[in-house]
């Protein structure tokens, strides 16, 4: 589903990405690890086609198609989703009304009608119960005056609602007190299934206790140095990064 | 990428910009006291208004043209300026409107045929100077409600013309008020008697369509005690590639218990994006909550004109009286706005409210200019203001000019102000999720104009929501 070859891609001028191979099929979950600045949200970030990053060498294939070639609104409507580290606020906006846009412009893409707000409504309700957003927070503008805590379980309900066949989640653990991470990891447990692929980027290997993956990798210096079971992420947490560190 | 978007979105082209062709009666160029006498005999007024005309000439005359604001013209020639056009055909009622007019108005999407009317929104249409039709008068007047032409109120009701024409607004006033009393060739008259809340949206559709004719309307509306009314005015103008000179005066009165309500949605044309021609919009708005509990609410969506100088602004005179402001103004391209307000506390317990949004696109340059005045007088006066700005693109610019004068110890007077700008992030975030750039744009800034566009009537909203978008097209990144 997603074909990383041997990319490499600069964040402003210094170069981050140094080579990354890395394939992703459906109903996978994989997680990424490594110690700062080791170029993972830049991954997250250069696959999304966030500006202020530029692909010097490589390719991405998503779905069999070139992944530089599309925006990323197109990216985002061809089902690839990524959950912000810092969400962002958008002041005046109600939490609803932003979703169902979003949601409709998917849904446009696909040549499927638009759905009223009525029905979306229902649909937006269901779907907080899983990350246990309250109704009040529906109507908030996006992101505003909420919690980091509730910033990341915004994000989770957002996925919910897109149904991403790929959905890249960049430090979504990060901020997050042990209830709030146990109720991010219940609702990331939730939305697997053997359609959809998730990327787990993170720092700390706590997430993983909630969230099993099926593959970990450790990122360093904008390669991919390991990879492994979950038992990978064990020795991380018990050793650190520096182990791993001395071929640079 | 970003400059690109700002490239597309600043690029739409103005959509209202078509000439109507019809046969116009036009004055020739220039002012004198011939000019305004001949004006007034076109009108067939009594003598008492031409005096009062040509008092305010021969002030104006001593008058020097303000440059104050923080926006930049070259000179204006005022005997280059057709004071008066008008349709030649004078129209009995809506049957006999010139074909040609009525399709201006139109594809303008204004509905005049009487049968149209069941929306709820009764039109007094200004077509360059002339009011052409006022539709809903026979259903208003029933109520005791006057609403017609300027003219028409000047013929039919001259004692509440000669009672309360220049009571808040004074010919002296200030240059472009001054002119204005001067020549000002038509407009719309409101009056609400005693107890009557009127049942209706009345509205005004200005529209400049003679070349080099400036406009000089004048609009005058009297809530008497315990009245209510809204008001709406929306105005256009073809394009041009010279400017035209629009010097308007609002006056509004509130008695005891009574509220007016006056919305505007301003989208006279701006000018290419190199900033030729475009409307000169130098107008003066002020209310006089004359009545204890009095009410006036001013809320203007400003996209349009070249230049926009316009302060509309509440005499707080009578006890509790209350005044508001809420304002989104938009300056994009090479368009300048200095816009703002002036609250006068001189009753006691008055309170007023000011809410700004400016939005700054291409090279447009928007400045909030206000004053809250809190007179001796004036015990427990209270005033809030917020004033915001939003720049999309690094070319634009906000500037913000507030003065507080607080001469009673006893005022509460609250200011916030702040600048954003559309960040990308807040656009990254958006496309993320699905949404195209332009999208996300109008999604960001109707967000932050939200405050607002509440207190505009439910169509003015939605119209506004999408004149604000229409504006912004193709300009942002």
């Amino acid at each position: 589903m997603l074909e990383i070859r041997d990319l490499h891609a600069k964040a402003g001028d210094k170069p981050v990405l140094k080579g990354i191979d890395l394939v992703v099929r459906p109903g996978e979950v994989h997680a990424i690890m490594g110690p700062n600045a080791s170029g993972k949200s830049t991954l997250a970030h250069v696959l999304a086609g966030r500006d202020g990053f530029a692909v010097t060498g490589g390719s991405v294939a998503w779905k069999g198609k070139d992944l530089f070639a599309m925006t990323p609104e197109q990216r985002a409507r061809e089902g690839i989703f990524l959950g912000f580290q810092y969400p962002v606020e958008i002041p005046g906006v109600g939490n609803t009304y932003f979703l169902k846009s979003a949601y409709n412009a998917v849904r446009k893409h696909r040549g499927e009608p638009e759905m009223d707000a009525a029905d979306f409504l229902t649909l937006i309700k269901e779907k907080a119960k899983l990350v246990e957003l309250s109704d009040g927070l529906l109507t908030r503008p996006v992101n505003e005056g909420f919690s980091g805590g509730e910033k990341k379980r915004n994000e989770i309900l957002q996925m919910a609602v897109l149904d991403p066949a790929l959905a890249i989640l960049d430090e979504t653990d990060s901020g997050l007190d042990i209830d709030a991470l146990k109720i991010v990891g219940h609702g990331i447990n939730a939305l697997r299934n053997r359609d959809r692929a998730i990327v787990l980027i993170t720092h700390f290997p706590r997430l993983l206790n909630y969230v099993v993956p099926d593959v970990v990798h450790v990122l360093i210096d904008g390669r991919l140095v390991k990879s492994g079971h979950r038992e990978l992420a064990l020795q991380l947490e018990a050793k650190g990064y520096g182990w791993l560190e001395g071929g640079k | 990428m970003a400059d690109k978007t700002i490239e597309n979105l600043t690029s739409q082209e103005y959509r209202w910009g078509f000439v109507t062709d019809i046969e116009a009666e036009t004055v020739p160029k220039g002012l004198s006291e011939d000019v305004v006498r001949l004006i007034s005999a076109k009108k067939g007024e009594p003598a008492w208004l031409l005096e009062w005309r040509l008092k305010a000439y021969r002030h104006w005359l001593t008058m020097k043209e303000p440059r104050w604001a923080n926006v930049h013209y070259p000179p204006i020639d005022y005997q280059d300026i057709h004071y008066y056009a008008a349709p030649k055909a004078k129209p009995k009622n809506l049957d006999e409107i010139d074909p040609e007019i009525r399709r201006t108005y139109e594809k303008l999407g204004i509905p005049l045929a009487e049968q149209e009317m069941l929306a709820g929104v009764a039109v007094d249409a200004v077509f360059d100077s002339v009011s052409v039709a006022t539709t809903f008068k026979d259903k208003l007047a029933k109520l005791g409600i006057v609403f017609c032409s300027f003219s028409d109120a000047v013929r039919e009701h001259p004692d509440l013309v000669r009672k309360w024409l220049g009571s808040v607004v004074p010919t002296t006033d200030n240059f472009f008020a001054t002119l204005n009393s001067a020549v000002f060739s038509d407009g719309s008259f409101c009056y609400i008697p005693k107890g009557v809340r009127c049942p209706m949206e009345l509205s005004t559709y200005f529209r400049i369509n003679a070349k080099d004719t400036g406009q000089f309307e004048r609009t005058l509306i009297i809530a008497e005690e315990g009245a209510y009314v809204s008001y709406l005015e929306g105005c256009t103008a073809p394009m041009r590639d010279t400017n035209q000179l629009h010097a308007a005066v609002v006056e509004l009165v509130a008695l005891d218990d009574a509220t007016v309500r006056y919305s505007t949605v301003q989208n006279w044309y701006p000018g290419d994006r190199d900033g030729k021609g475009g409307i000169f919009n130098f107008v003066t708005k002020r209310g006089r909550c004359k009545g204890r509990n009095s009410r006036i609410s001013w809320t203007q969506v400003e996209t349009g004109s070249a230049i926009t100088w316009k302060y509309p602004s509440c005499i707080l005179q009578g006890e509790n009286s209350v005044g508001e402001f809420y304002s989104v103004a938009l300056a994009n391209h090479r368009q300048q706005a200095d816009t703002g307000t002036k609250m006068i506390h001189i009753g006691k317990n008055t309170k007023s409210t000011v809410i700004s949004k400016g939005i700054s696109a291409g090279h447009g340059q928007n400045s909030y200019r206000g004053l809250v005045q809190i007179l001796p007088g004036a015990e427990n006066a209270r005033n809030y203001s917020q004033c915001d700005s939003l720049l999309i693109g690094d070319r634009c610019g906000a500037h913000t000019f507030p003065r507080l004068d607080v001469q009673n110890p006893s005022a509460q007077v609250e200011h916030e102000a702040s600048t954003s700008r559309i960040g990308e992030d807040q656009l990254f975030y958006c496309r993320q999720r699905g949404l195209s750039t332009e999208d996300a744009v109008n999604m960001i800034v109707s967000g932050f104009c939200r405050r607002v566009f509440k207190e505009l009537p439910m169509e003015f909203a939605v119209e506004s929501q999408k004149l604000l978008a229409v504006s912004l097209e193709g300009s942002v990144g």
